[in-house]
């Protein structure tokens, strides 16, 4: 178990801070998500393609980077800091993971492909709400007419050409590639609460589809554990953003003539805000470094419901220590608290983990 | 010095020393005098002056090879807290007499820094030593005194200066327990037993010889103590459900009937932040182990404090009826702190004293947000005037 960054990673880190410092500031995160194109695609196809972020755990036989789910953590990090508007957990995580749980050949390996280059993002058809062990969703039905039926609140969906629909058809579940762009699939934006990662209802009626062979269930629930799992590092490059936003404003912010950080009544705040912080960090890592191991699910639920909250407290803290500046538009606090929150949703509430954790580590509940 | 070098002397050393003919006190003699008692400290004063984390390699060897130990866990002030300090300050004589005495455990030690009106601001403690002749005669009272009733020496912080500001009037001591001018007495604790003293000082004698570092300098001497005492409660590694959490999650697997919806969350919730504490022990050990300590260590200790004390309230809220219950309120005098041989109301009640001792969690909390986050300290009143002029 190591805990630690790699220089591997530390260097991954660094490139991705560094395009995201200069092309994902707040301003521009801000003015970008009440326009017509939320996502930042542009940004999109640099990380994709020049940082190589968006196949980061494929396999390098299958076209990817060979990394482990430790990386694809450490990118997480860093874009829950900027919040930038990119499809990384609906494309790179969901999606490629789905996709590598199938056979990865034929229709699989070339969207696999086009992925990795970022020529094409991709959304999984589930609703974010989705918790890691749900049962194959039964929302759309693979018929002889193509695929019918609705999913609502899919992550990442309006920036995505191709959708992976996990479907019910006469031969049992299965995965199915859906390109975006015909008359049987109707994309319509939600107003999401999370600016920076909005969300959108699909409908398919008709739908063409290529279904993908191989084991349909097992793949959708590895992408949901794995997605667990590395949740929880968005949440503590988002919670570490919002401490150092706060440590710096109240350093800098001066009332009764010194500055604010000098109470104890705030200052103790973000020392304890600290401690959480450790902690999430240290859980969140033990999840990346668990993917896939004997003590995965664990260590996805423990690190997605601790980070979870830690997040949201820390994006709380946030806006209420900015005091008035931070109840503003103008101010991006508010993106962080939406994300937060939302990410607190996202693959399960806390609370739900934490019973889906229970019995795996010996503490039943009551009978 | 590497590990394999290491492990070399230390199975030289067994091949020259068996454990299991040896008496438990020479053997540990025998360890010291071969520098393998803390293989970090200089040669000739129990260790090789190698780096600190090959300390394992030789306490692997000597655990398989059955040797007793120090009894550490016994020995803690001394190891923890007076060791480093008079590495850090002692003269050469004060090393060669104290420190292999220490590590054996044939003298054990206590600390004498907090008192009645000096608690969290350690450095307005007014023990006086004023001198006379070639030592000094030390009055006044300390409190909350671990091990003061078996200890033979005490690292003492006094006040030889009272006319100076309060951090520039200290001097640091090595006061001698059975000097006839001190008196220990237990301080009863609210869970009934009296692990920690009060000890009276009276005219008590304190030879110049046994000061630690320059008249006046007992402020920077005590933080050398301070700092090791915050390494010290950071702990070794424990398995999952090691710490507090073990006990908890025992009584409910023992329990079924107890268990309600509530509880259930709240205790998984719990269960959860003490292992993600467990690994964020793992991962400042393995930053230590890279030479590099992360800032999150000074935050181990208040998120440890409040885990202890939810945990603890938790057991005794789900033992229910028999919470009312408490297994002994009767006068001892432990060695040690036991969690886990007495019962949950114990474990209640002591916890208590976590966010207290060793840095309270409201002078821990300023601690991080000043050194490690770099907030602004609050203005102060009492550093620039003169020691016997503060109100008090």
């Amino acid at each position: 178990m190591n805990l630690l960054y790699s220089d591997i990673e530390d260097q991954l880190r660094s490139s991705v801070r560094d395009l995201l410092t200069a092309r994902a500031q707040p301003s521009a995160i801000l003015a970008r998500c009440e326009s017509e194109q939320p996502h930042d695609l542009e940004l999109w196809r640099t990380l994709a393609g020049e940082v190589g972020v968006s196949a980061l755990h494929v396999p390098e036989e299958l076209g990817g980077q060979g990394a482990s789910a430790r990386e694809v953590a450490v990118v997480l990090e860093e874009l829950g800091r900027s919040v930038a508007p990119v499809p990384f957990l609906g494309s790179a995580v969901l999606a490629t993971t789905a996709l590598l749980g199938v056979e990865p050949t034929g229709p699989a390996r070339e969207l696999l492909d086009a992925l990795g280059t970022g020529g094409s993002v991709a959304a999984l058809a589930i609703s974010l709400a989705t918790m890691p062990g749900s049962p194959f969703p039964s929302g759309v039905e693979a018929t002889g007419d193509g695929l019918r039926g609705a999913v609502r609140a899919v992550a990442d969906a309006a920036a995505a050409d191709v959708l992976v629909v996990p479907a019910v058809g006469p031969d049992g579940p299965a995965l199915h590639v859906v390109p975006v762009a015909q008359a049987g699939v109707v994309v319509t934006p939600a107003v999401s609460l999370d600016l920076t990662r909005p969300i959108a209802d699909i409908s398919f009626d008709g739908a063409t589809s290529t279904p993908l062979p191989g084991a349909a269930e097992s793949a959708l629930d590895s992408a949901l554990w794995t997605a667990t799992a590395l949740l929880a590092s968005e949440q503590v490059g988002l919670a570490e953003w919002c401490l150092t936003t706060t440590v710096a404003y109240l350093k800098d912010r001066h009332q009764f003539g010194r500055p604010v950080g000098s109470f104890q009544a705030l200052k103790h705040r973000l020392a304890d805000l600290f401690g959480e912080l450790a902690l999430a960090r240290a859980s969140a890592r033990h999840a990346a470094d668990s993917v896939g191991g004997e003590d995965a699910r664990v260590s996805a639920l423990l690190a997605n419901s601790l980070c979870s909250e830690v997040a949201v407290h820390a994006a709380e803290e946030c806006v209420q220590l900015h005091g008035g500046i931070g109840m503003t538009w103008e101010h991006p606090a508010h993106l962080y608290l939406k994300r937060a929150k939302a990410d607190q949703i996202a693959l399960g509430t806390p609370g739900r983990l934490r019973a889906l954790l229970a019995p795996l580590v010996d503490l039943p509940g009551p009978r | 010095m590497n590990a394999e070098t290491l492990r070399e002397r230390a199975r030289e050393f067994l091949s020259k020393n068996d454990p299991s003919g040896m008496d438990r006190l020479d053997f540990l003699r025998a360890r010291f005098d071969a520098g393998l008692a803390w293989v970090h400290f200089p040669e000739g004063l129990g260790g090789f002056g190698a780096a600190r984390e090959l300390q394992t390699v030789v306490e692997a060897e000597l655990e398989a090879a059955g040797a007793p130990d120090n009894d550490p866990r016994r020995i803690g002030i001394g190891l923890g807290m007076a060791a480093p300090t008079i590495l850090a300050f002692g003269t050469d004589e004060q090393k060669q007499r104290l420190l292999r005495p220490l590590w054996t455990g044939e003298e054990v030690w206590c600390q004498l820094f907090s008192e009645p009106g000096a608690g969290s601001d350690l450095a307005a403690a007014g023990t006086r030593a004023v001198r006379e002749g070639d030592g000094w005669r030390v009055t006044g009272q300390k409190v909350w005194t671990s091990s003061a009733h078996t200890a033979r020496w005490g690292i003492l912080l006094a006040r030889t200066d009272p006319d100076l500001p309060k951090h520039a009037g200290l001097s640091y001591f090595v006061l001698d327990m059975t000097d006839p001018g001190v008196e220990v007495r237990p301080l009863r604790q609210i869970t009934g037993e009296a692990e920690f003293n009060e000890v009276f000082m009276t005219q008590a004698w304190v030879p110049d010889s046994n000061r630690l570092g320059e008249v006046g300098e007992g402020w920077r001497v005590a933080q050398t103590t301070l700092m090791n005492e915050r390494i010290a409660i950071g702990g070794r590694p424990t398995p999952r459900e090691g710490g507090m959490v073990g006990a908890v999650a025992g009584t409910w697997r023992a329990n079924p009937d107890r268990r309600t919806p509530e509880l259930h969350d709240r205790l998984v919730d719990l269960w959860v932040r003490a292992e993600a504490l467990r690994l964020a022990g793992i991962r400042l050990r393995q930053q230590l182990a890279v030479g590099s300590p992360g800032p999150e260590g000074s935050a181990m200790k208040l998120t440890f404090a409040r885990l202890a004390q939810e945990l603890s309230g938790f057991e005794v809220e789900l033992l229910a009826e028999d919470g009312l219950r408490y297994d002994d309120w009767t006068l001892r005098r432990p060695d040690l702190v036991d969690f886990n041989g007495r019962e949950a109301g114990y474990r209640y009640l002591r916890a208590k004293g976590n966010s207290i001792e060793g840095g309270t969690s409201e002078v821990l909390r300023n601690i991080i947000a000043e050194r490690v986050l770099g907030l602004p300290a609050e203005p102060r009143v009492d550093t620039k005037v003169p020691w016997k002029d503060l109100p008090r």
